[in-house]
């Protein structure tokens, strides 16, 4: 029991925030809406993380979660500037007409 | 409380909140609808946080999702103008299809999980190892070799997003 809450709880929790991000992966084609299920995912995990290192009294899981808030921002910095940059030359981020890498 | 504590009933809101607005991010239909909704589920997973005693990284989470990554999606989708008329649609066939998988995919995860709380795991009430004195002395002993490679990553990062980002001169 965390506060009163089970971990099972949070479990499922992480699961149906983890489902919702993926869900929307697969079902947008706009490549920032993908990008931010993407974000939605990372933080499933990281919940599921802070709550494990709750339960078990060991801080190396919020650590790992710093750490994967670190990652996460240099994904999207680097990310945000590939499509910018797509955008510039094509006009469009319709993950449908990316399909070739060279124009 | 109808037989419930304040931390239960506060569990309950904010994880009804964070999936609602998680559903609102995937089908709402104008990406800056999208990107405040995001918003809206970091600060939902923030209070999950310190409900779970980690005021540390509640803090740093606001501060680096809220504040500063959804500010660079909101910069990114007002400079391309996006907004519902330019918003490409799958067809209902393949959204139908993604809607069925993430399903089984819940419902193969929810079943495998299911008896994860029965591990029979040492469980502790209150902790304090979220508080930003004991995560420190943590992360500048244990992790400190990790911590600096995370610093020249994020530099890495920065110097990648300039050179992707700036204009060919040629």
């Amino acid at each position: 029991m965390l506060n009163g809450i089970s971990i099972n709880y949070y479990i499922l929790l992480s699961t149906v925030l983890f489902i919702i991000g993926a869900v929307g992966v697969m079902a947008r084609r706009n490549s920032i809406i993908i990008f931010m299920c993407i974000e939605l995912m990372l933080n499933a995990v990281n919940l599921l993380l802070v709550a494990f290192s709750t339960l078990h009294n060991d801080a190396s899981g919020q650590v790992f979660v710093f750490f994967v808030m670190a990652v996460a921002a240099a994904e999207v910095a680097v990310g945000l500037a590939i499509l910018s940059m797509i955008y510039r030359n094509i006009k469009t981020i319709d993950t449908d007409l990316l399909s070739n890498l060279k124009n | 409380m109808l037989g419930y504590t304040i931390t239960q009933w506060l569990f309950g809101i904010l994880s009804f909140l964070a999936i609602m607005f998680g559903l609102m991010v995937v089908f709402s239909r104008n990406p800056v609808n999208s990107v405040l909704y995001l918003v809206m589920t970091f600060f939902c997973i923030a209070g999950h946080y310190l409900l779970l005693n980690a005021q540390f990284l509640a803090v740093v989470h606001i501060v680096v999702y809220a504040g500063a990554i959804m500010v660079l999606f909101l910069f990114v989708i007002m400079l391309m103008n996006l907004n519902e008329d330019t918003e490409p649609q799958r067809t209902w066939l393949s959204k139908i299809i993604a809607a069925v998988a993430g399903g089984m995919l819940l419902f193969v995860l929810v079943g495998s999980l299911k008896g994860a709380g029965q591990l029979g795991i040492a469980q502790h009430g209150s902790s304090q190892i979220g508080l930003v004195k004991n995560l420190g002395r943590v992360l500048f002993t244990e992790f400190l070799f990790p911590f600096e490679i995370a610093s020249i990553l994020l530099l890495a990062a920065l110097v990648g997003s300039i050179m992707i980002g700036k204009k060919e001169i040629n």
